[in-house]
């Protein structure tokens, strides 16, 4: 089966909650610095912000 | 020394075919793909259809038995229209903002392959009422051809098996509803700023059992989309593909929910154009012809 959905990168305030993977991690200090981060990296990798709501937004390819 | 009476049989067969395709080709302008060159492309395949099929009464009236086995050969070269039609519409809708999806692809490919047939079946019609009449019934078979084609051709639309009204838009945190169906998870404050103030809802509820499973055809749900999509004007680049018009269905009822980000927010005509879009053949079901979908349904 073909692959078609993968995160490309995440972007977390809480280190704690996300490890272990093969996407690239980034780690944000502050909300806006989050924020900032995941726009830019959706827009270059051309993929969509899904938040998961515990500090932590997945950056999807769809 | 060529029989005149054949000569116009196969003439009338012709023009008259060729004319019905012309016809038939402008119906369907919107999902026709390149103009003019692929008006031409298609006015030369109707052309040899006509031909071959205007030549088949003459062919049995010499009895060139061998002229008719023609028209198998010629329906394995109109197979091809079906291939190349497809190959085209694939490619091109890799770059598509929005895609047809193979579905709705499918069925365009289908429709070019089906309306040869349709030509060569007319051009033999006229020909024979040419041949044992004379022109002006060649005419009328002309005309009688074009009718029966016109209503074979005319598939249903969204709006004869399901209402369509708008929805409400909102958010419950990152979760982007319209009314209670959930479309998707969106991140960013920024976006979601912008589909409260931008985006359209729109609310599909199929009228019986035949239609909820014809909407549940993940294919017929990307070609609204892309109607939608291709008569509103969307508002979305290669590097914003939040903006992607979703489809997305209610799993208790079989609603189905539009959520599209238009350039020009006019509910109006977005509900008229998801109501015109076709209701794809591939897509079409029908439990409720069979006993157990009856039962089912109940």
């Amino acid at each position: 089966m073909e692959l078609e959905k993968y995160i490309v990168a995440i972007v977390t305030l809480d280190a704690g909650k996300v490890g272990g993977c093969g996407a690239p991690i980034f780690y944000a200090s502050t909300k806006e610095e989050q924020d900032k981060v995941a726009t830019y990296l959706s827009r270059v990798m051309e993929g969509i912000v899904h938040d998961l709501e515990n500090g932590t937004y997945v950056i999807v390819k769809h | 020394m060529i029989n005149s009476s054949y000569l116009q049989a196969v003439l009338n067969g012709v023009i008259l075919g060729v004319l019905i395709r012309y016809f038939l080709l402008k119906r369907d302008y919107r999902q026709y793909p390149s103009y003019p060159h692929g008006v031409i492309t298609h006015l030369s395949m109707a052309f040899i259809a006509a031909v071959i099929g205007a030549i088949a009464i003459p062919a049995l009236m010499e009895e060139e038995y061998t002229a008719v086995t023609f028209l198998a050969l010629a329906a394995t070269q109109f197979r091809e229209v079906r291939a190349m039609e497809r190959i085209m519409l694939e490619e091109l809708d890799k770059t598509n903002l929005v895609p047809r999806g193979p579905d709705y692809i499918e069925g365009i490919a289908r429709v070019f392959e089906a309306r040869n047939y349709l030509v060569m079946f007319a051009a033999l019609l006229v020909g024979g009422a040419t041949y044992w009449g004379n022109i002006f019934y060649g005419l009328v078979a002309g005309f009688f051809a074009y009718l029966v084609s016109q209503k074979l051709m005319g598939g249903k639309v969204l709006g004869d098996i399901a209402r369509v009204r708008e929805g409400r838009v909102s958010f419950e945190g990152p979760n982007l509803f319209v009314e209670d169906i959930h479309l998707m998870n969106l991140g960013m404050e920024k976006v979601r700023k912008e589909y409260l103030e931008r985006a359209l809802g729109v609310v599909i509820e199929p009228y019986n059992d035949d239609g909820r499973a014809t909407l549940a055809n993940n294919g017929q749900r990307i070609a609204i989309a892309h109607d939608a999509a291709a008569l509103m004007g969307i508002y979305k680049d290669v590097d914003t593909p939040e903006f992607t018009p979703i489809v997305r269905r209610d799993l208790d009822t079989g609603r189905l929910a539009l959520i599209f980000v238009p350039l020009e927010k006019d509910i109006e005509y977005l509900l008229e154009a998801v109501k015109r879009v076709p209701v794809l053949e591939s897509a079409v079901s029908t439990p409720l012809k069979s006993y157990l979908g009856r039962k089912a349904a109940d």
